[in-house]
């Protein structure tokens, strides 16, 4: 078994990242992007964590805290969003959602 | 002083003002604003006369580094003779329009115009330099535009007014090029000033062109070849206006220009210019004359020929001496002298044409009218008095003011001086034959058969008018030389005899017949008119073609449209990105980080 060095954590993060990015781009479903808006969060996290455990230093991990903390309101505030939109539209593909446009 | 001068020129732009601020609503109100204009500016004229020996006063309009203008008004012999002669002409002008006008709709507008054009003919009389005297030129213009196509709504006069105004304008682009020659060679415009200068040094050639353009403003304004074409056309203007502008003041002011810058030409080539273009317009004219058949326009052309004798002679020049107590110099002051005279006794002709067609309900062929002595006593005689006058029959003013010109002429120019005589000639057979065919013999219409004189309103200024015409050549009398009285007489008995031989109770002109092309070349005006269609026709409308192909194809097709139409093409193109799906932003947002960091990182 090999010792996991901080190139394996990044490359997970960095994965992680990537994957979260493709579901924004490429979903059509707002609760899917949102998940995989929370997944690249996330992915940064992970290399902060790495990051801080890798260099000894604790500033990554307090960091780690306040992002887990926002994400978690902002997920509160994002995920009531999408249900007001829903029981107004009885939707939520972002297709459908194109009132605005011209 | 100074403020009765300033007067002469403004009250007639008050009146105007008033007139086209409130007075035009009512008929009477504004006459009286423009006829108690003028009159006032006659009667301050007087009191210059009387009490000025000189005076020249000015304010400064526009000074900056090395360029300084001023508005001056001087008074001199020259400009207060020219002030009595516009001013009292005016004055009767505006009266005779009373009658001659009064059923016109537009009444007011035309009182309010014909101060206009009084205000910017004082401009042009009394301005002290070339800056000021071009501003009223050009106010002189439009006024004169204005008049012309008073009737607009008839195509003939607003297509006058047109012609008048684009044929001035070409004279004028000479006048201001040369306005801008002298401003270069002397470094001022100011009349006093460029007197004491020394212009003559090594700048002959220039100094020659610069007064050769300076002519030209002359040629448009006084209307002579090959810039006459306009004149004529003018006669579509009401009949006072024919009398006042095209043949007594402003067709004047190319003359009074020239005498008042005489020292300016004198000496150059361009007098030689000047006595033939003079002298070729006298002629020309005077043979257009022969064979019109519209009462205006024969005395139009005669105006012509009239003007080209002033512009010969002040382009003869001659000697100077003191006796010539208007300019000093023989062949300007024999100009002014004639100019004084014409003004009166040609304004009186064409207010008794007026009175005429008044009379005939508006008709103006002269072969439509006839046996009008009777039935129009007062016109008849003062008509004749005109017609007399302007022959240059002995003891009338005509005859002293052509003498003065014919003596300077014989001194300079043997073959000018013959010209002169032709045209004296010439004067006095069109003369007597528009006085024969009008005013004797039968009536061959039904209006000159029910013509009736004219009201009170419009033969006193005739009347008035009448006095100068006779009596005028007196002030300026010079000793008679018997060569030139052997010739202007001989002149003035052959030109009416012959003219009694062939018009004595005829009821159409047999001149056509004897003479075949030459007399429809001069009833076709030696078809200037059709040249210069011709001319417009093939030269200027194929240059306007090419500017418009160039401007449509280049200016506005190439670099406007192009500049447009590619950030147009560039706008579409742009706007496809613009899909409005917040993924797709997303994916180029990535993908253009992603561009960045390999960019960075590599």
């Amino acid at each position: 078994m090999i010792e996991p060095t901080l190139s394996h954590y990044l490359l997970v993060s960095g994965a992680l990242f990537s994957i979260g990015l493709l579901g924004v781009i490429v979903r059509r479903n707002l609760l899917i992007i949102y998940m995989s808006l929370e997944l690249m969060l996330n992915s940064a996290n992970v290399a902060l964590v790495a990051m801080s455990r890798f260099n000894g230093n604790l500033d990554g991990q307090v960091m780690v805290f306040f992002i887990i903390t926002v994400a978690a309101a902002e997920v509160a505030v994002g995920l009531a969003l999408i249900v007001a939109l829903y029981r107004k539209r009885q939707t939520t593909e972002v297709e459908d959602l194109a009132s605005m446009k011209l | 002083m100074e403020l009765a001068a300033w007067l002469i020129l403004l009250l007639p732009l008050i009146s105007s003002g008033l007139i086209g601020i409130g007075a035009f609503r009512s008929k009477p109100v504004s006459a009286g604003f423009s006829i108690g204009a003028v009159t006032g500016s006659f009667l301050l004229s007087l009191v210059m006369v009387a009490n000025v020996e000189t005076l020249h006063t000015s304010v400064n309009w526009l000074a900056i580094e090395g360029l300084k203008f001023d508005i001056g008004l001087q008074i001199d012999t020259l400009s207060k003779l020219m002030l009595c002669v516009v001013t009292g002409i005016g004055s009767l002008i505006h009266i005779f329009s009373l009658g001659y006008m009064k059923d016109d709709r537009d009444f007011s507008r035309y009182f309010g115009f014909l101060s206009l054009f009084i205000f910017s003919m004082l401009g042009i009389v009394l301005a002290d330099n070339f800056v000021m005297m071009f501003i009223f030129w050009e106010l002189v213009g439009v006024s004169s535009y204005l008049l012309i196509g008073f009737w607009f709504e008839k195509p003939s006069a607003a297509d006058a007014a047109k012609k008048a105004f684009l044929t001035n304008r070409v004279g004028d682009f000479g006048f201001l090029i040369g306005i801008l020659m002298v401003w270069m060679l002397f470094q001022t415009v100011s009349f006093s000033e460029l007197q004491l200068n020394d212009q003559k040094e090594g700048a002959l050639i220039l100094s020659g062109l610069a007064g050769f353009l300076i002519f030209c403003g002359a040629m448009g304004k006084s209307a002579q070849a090959p810039l006459h074409v306009w004149l004529p056309d003018a006669m579509e203007g009401p009949t006072p206006v024919s009398a006042l502008i095209h043949a007594a003041t402003m067709v004047a002011a190319g003359v009074y220009m020239l005498c008042r810058v005489f020292f300016l030409i004198q000496g150059t080539w361009a007098m030689e210019v000047i006595a033939w273009i003079g002298g070729v317009t006298a002629l020309m004219a005077a043979l257009m004359a022969v064979q019109q058949d519209d009462i205006k326009r024969i005395l139009a052309y005669s105006t012509l020929s009239q003007l080209g004798y002033m512009v010969m002679v002040v382009g003869l020049g001659g000697d100077q001496d003191d006796h010539y107590l208007i300019t000093g110099v023989a062949g300007t002051d024999a100009a002014m002298f004639h100019l004084t005279t014409h003004a009166f006794f040609k304004a009186m002709l064409f207010l008794g044409a007026g009175s005429v067609i008044y009379a005939c309900h508006h008709e103006q062929d002269i072969w439509k009218m006839g046996g009008l002595r009777f039935r129009m006593p007062k016109t008849y005689w003062t008509f004749l008095i005109g017609t007399l006058a302007l022959c240059g029959v002995p003891l009338f003013s005509g005859f002293f003011s052509k003498e003065a010109i014919l003596v300077v002429a014989f001194k300079e120019s043997m073959p000018l001086f013959l010209i002169a005589v032709v045209v004296a000639v010439l004067t006095t057979f069109y003369m007597t034959r528009l006085f024969i065919v009008a005013f004797t013999g039968d009536a061959r219409s039904e209006h000159a058969m029910h013509a009736k004189e004219s009201p009170n309103v419009m033969t006193l200024p005739l009347l008035f008018l009448a006095v100068p015409s006779v009596f005028a050549g007196y002030f300026n009398m010079h000793e008679p030389d018997p060569i030139i009285l052997f010739a202007s007489v001989i002149a003035v008995v052959f030109g009416a005899l012959m003219a009694r031989a062939l018009y004595q109770n005829v009821d159409k002109d047999p001149l056509p017949a004897k003479l075949g092309i030459v007399a429809k070349a001069m009833n076709k005006r030696f078809w200037f008119d059709e040249l210069y269609q011709w001319l417009i026709e093939n030269v200027q409308e194929n240059l306007a073609r090419i500017a418009d192909i160039a401007d449509r194809w280049i200016i506005s097709g190439l670099l406007v449209r192009g500049v447009h139409g590619s950030t147009e093409l560039a706008g579409r193109l742009l706007r496809l990105a613009q899909t409005g799906n917040l993924q797709t932003y997303a994916f180029w947002f990535t993908a253009g980080l992603v561009a960045v960091l390999i960019f960075a990182l590599s």
